[in-house]
């Protein structure tokens, strides 16, 4: 078991430094210089110039430049925003729990609709609610998403006007941010009219991120199904004469979850992704639209260090999910 | 190689067995309908479009589609915010994401299969460094990624097209070095090698014709990919730029009026959803007609 740990862990190491090489040979690819970049049009003396590329290291030849770089990630150091002047870690921390609470309500919700779908689509395998539900899930699948919150919007915010375009919760309520994660926050703040107004707030962005996500779990758990329940052991179920429901839910399902929830832990680097433009939409005030916004300002610093920071964040998930595989499985484990 | 050809069934009778096998799945059918009347609306794009894609028609601000009140056949479906025929844009549109998925799926198939079977052939260090670099790029998530590279190129189509490229290449990667390393193991493989063919003749000749199942799936799938990707970054404003009648682009350019005229949102969406749905139709249906092994 041990060995398995090390060796998967040991794995990531190459990953590790190839993900901030990229980030590091990214920025240097900006056109110009970064000084000159950093300085944007004030304009400065060359002399001045010289010596800030010095103070910088960027007179260094390139593998030494790199070198730095390095330790200084390996040390926290992960620079400073040049709009904000705030570092990029602190940054990063304060918004990213508003990223996570969407990703998870996203996932949630299409686990919680996903799997009965599925599962019920596999059972009557070739009905109606079968063919419907999987050119629904293709359809999902292909689902531009910008496109489809905007349409939420346009729907239930702007025609109906049942949800809030925009934003974690309303001006007029406060909850001490305790956890970060509004709906938390919410809970223990003892406010209804606050936790009223974040579910909300979150509802349509949760559904726009899960779309996705909710097509994938439909399908796969539909073709996972079926192919449980033409095991040996699902038939002897049946032969002991164990009600219909009975065998679906115990024998099959709790087989069939496995492949499914290997996906649903490997899909967070395309969640994400999704994330980046739903929170775009919605003024989500989380990491992807900060990283859109840092393109915008040319806040080359927060682009470099917060695409590194969801980089690693993807390597530790997946290792995660690896390990966790490994755990339940133990014929992968050499 | 000849030997091999000869003793498969000649080429027709394998077209028309494949086309049965398609023809069967009733969603491919319909993907590929949509997938040709794109690509006739692409090619005829000069003779259909009533207007020019950017001509502004300074009376005609947000005119609503003919069958609402207000419409006129003038624009059957309405103008944008600045007096631009929708149909006309939404018609070029189609030919703008034909050629953005056509170039992108085949510069990345073609980068993608080299270095596939470069790896699997070469095999030691250079296989390692080449899928270690494939894992690395697969680490960010690809919509990020491909924002970084243009925010870095610079926006703008070309850009974003030769972005989603990098962010796609690790599937097509991977899939033809594993193939490639199934075939490699199979006896045709060992006897044309000890007939004396030279590396390049093996990996091109010998090996990836027995390869190209899955590589025709995944550049099918690849297109929905490419064309969904580039929308996503015109509509950050990356992509394509005003006035080019790109389909994200034009949605982006919808955001402040879509509360008054719902077609300015709507319709260039619905022109990206189904033709990456055509696509992805057309992938799944070459998937099960090529690989029986997989069906559902």
């Amino acid at each position: 078991m041990l060995r398995f740990l090390l060796s998967r862990v040991s794995l990531i190491l190459p990953t590790f430094i190839g993900v901030t090489f990229l980030a590091f040979i990214l920025i240097r690819l900006v056109p110009g210089d970064p000084i000159e970049a950093r300085v944007g049009e004030h304009g400065i003396s060359d002399e001045r110039l010289a010596e800030l590329r010095h103070e910088f290291g960027y007179d260094q030849p390139l593998w030494k430049q790199f070198l730095d770089y390095e330790v200084q990630v390996v040390k926290g150091d992960l620079g400073v925003s040049v709009v904000t002047r705030e570092s990029v870690w602190k940054e990063f921390v304060t918004l990213f729990p508003a990223t996570v609470e969407l990703s998870v309500a996203a996932i949630l919700f299409a686990m919680l609709i996903g799997l009965p779908l599925g599962v019920v689509a596999a059972v009557r395998r070739g009905s109606a609610f079968d063919y419907g539900l999987m050119g629904m899930s293709v359809t999902g699948a292909s689902m531009p998403i910008f496109w489809w919150g905007l349409m939420m919007i346009l729907i239930f915010s702007v025609t109906l006007d049942i949800t809030p375009v925009s934003g974690r919760i309303s001006d007029a309520f406060f909850v001490e941010p305790w956890s970060g994660f509004m709906l938390i926050d919410c809970y223990w703040s003892d406010d209804e009219g606050a936790c009223r107004s974040a579910w909300s707030h979150i509802v349509l962005p949760m559904i726009v991120l899960g779309t996705i996500p909710l097509a994938i779990i439909a399908r796969m758990t539909r073709s996972s199904m079926l192919e449980v329940l033409n095991e040996d052991y699902v038939r002897t179920a049946r032969a002991k004469g164990l009600g219909g429901v009975r065998v679906v839910i115990v024998h099959a399902l709790r087989n069939a979850l496995i492949p499914v929830v290997t996906v649903i832990g490997l899909s967070v680097s395309g969640l994400l992704g999704g994330a980046i433009l739903t929170e775009t939409i919605f003024s989500w005030p989380g990491v992807g639209h900060w990283l859109v916004e840092s393109i915008a300002r040319r806040d080359y610093p927060v682009l470099q260090s917060g695409t590194l920071l969801i980089a690693v964040l993807v390597i530790l998930v997946n290792l995660g999910v690896d390990l966790l595989y490994g755990f339940l499985n133990p014929r992968i484990r050499r | 190689m000849a030997d091999v050809t000869a003793a498969t069934p000649p080429m027709p009778g394998r077209l028309a067995l494949l086309w049965r096998s398609f023809a069967e799945n009733r969603g491919a059918v319909v993907g590929l309908v949509i997938m040709l009347f794109l690509i006739f609306l692409a090619i005829f794009a000069d003779v259909l479009a009533l207007h020019s894609p950017i001509e502004q028609f300074r009376e005609h601000f947000l005119v609503p589609p003919v069958w609402q009140e207000g419409g006129q056949w003038l624009f059957p479906l309405g103008t944008d915010d600045v007096g631009r025929d929708m149909l006309s844009r939404l018609i070029y549109g189609a030919r703008l994401s034909i050629i953005i998925g056509f170039s992108v799926a085949s510069l990345a198939l073609l980068t993608g299969t080299t270095l596939g079977l470069t790896a699997a052939f070469a095999g030691g260090i250079v296989d390692i460094l080449i899928m270690r670099i494939m894992d690395i790029l697969l680490v960010f998530p690809s919509l990020l990624l491909a924002i970084v590279i243009v925010a870095i190129l610079g926006p703008g189509l070309f850009n974003a097209m030769l972005a989603v490229v990098v962010v796609t290449l690790p599937g097509y990667t991977r899939l033809a070095r594993a193939s490639a390393l199934s075939e490699l193991a199979r006896d045709y493989v060992t006897a044309s090698r000890s007939a004396g063919a030279s590396t390049l003749r093996l990996m091109f000749d010998t090996v990836l014709p027995n390869c190209v199942a899955p590589l025709i799936v995944q550049v099918s799938l690849g297109f929905a990919v490419a064309i969904l990707d580039a929308a996503a970054l015109g509509f950050l404003g990356l992509g394509a730029q005003p006035p080019t009648p790109e389909w994200g682009t034009m949605l982006s350019g919808a955001l402040q009026f879509y509360q008054r005229a719902w077609w300015v949102l709507a319709l260039p969406g619905f022109a990206i959803l189904f033709t990456v749905l055509a696509f992805n139709l057309v992938g799944d249906g070459l998937r099960d007609a090529l690989d029986p092994k997989l069906k559902r």
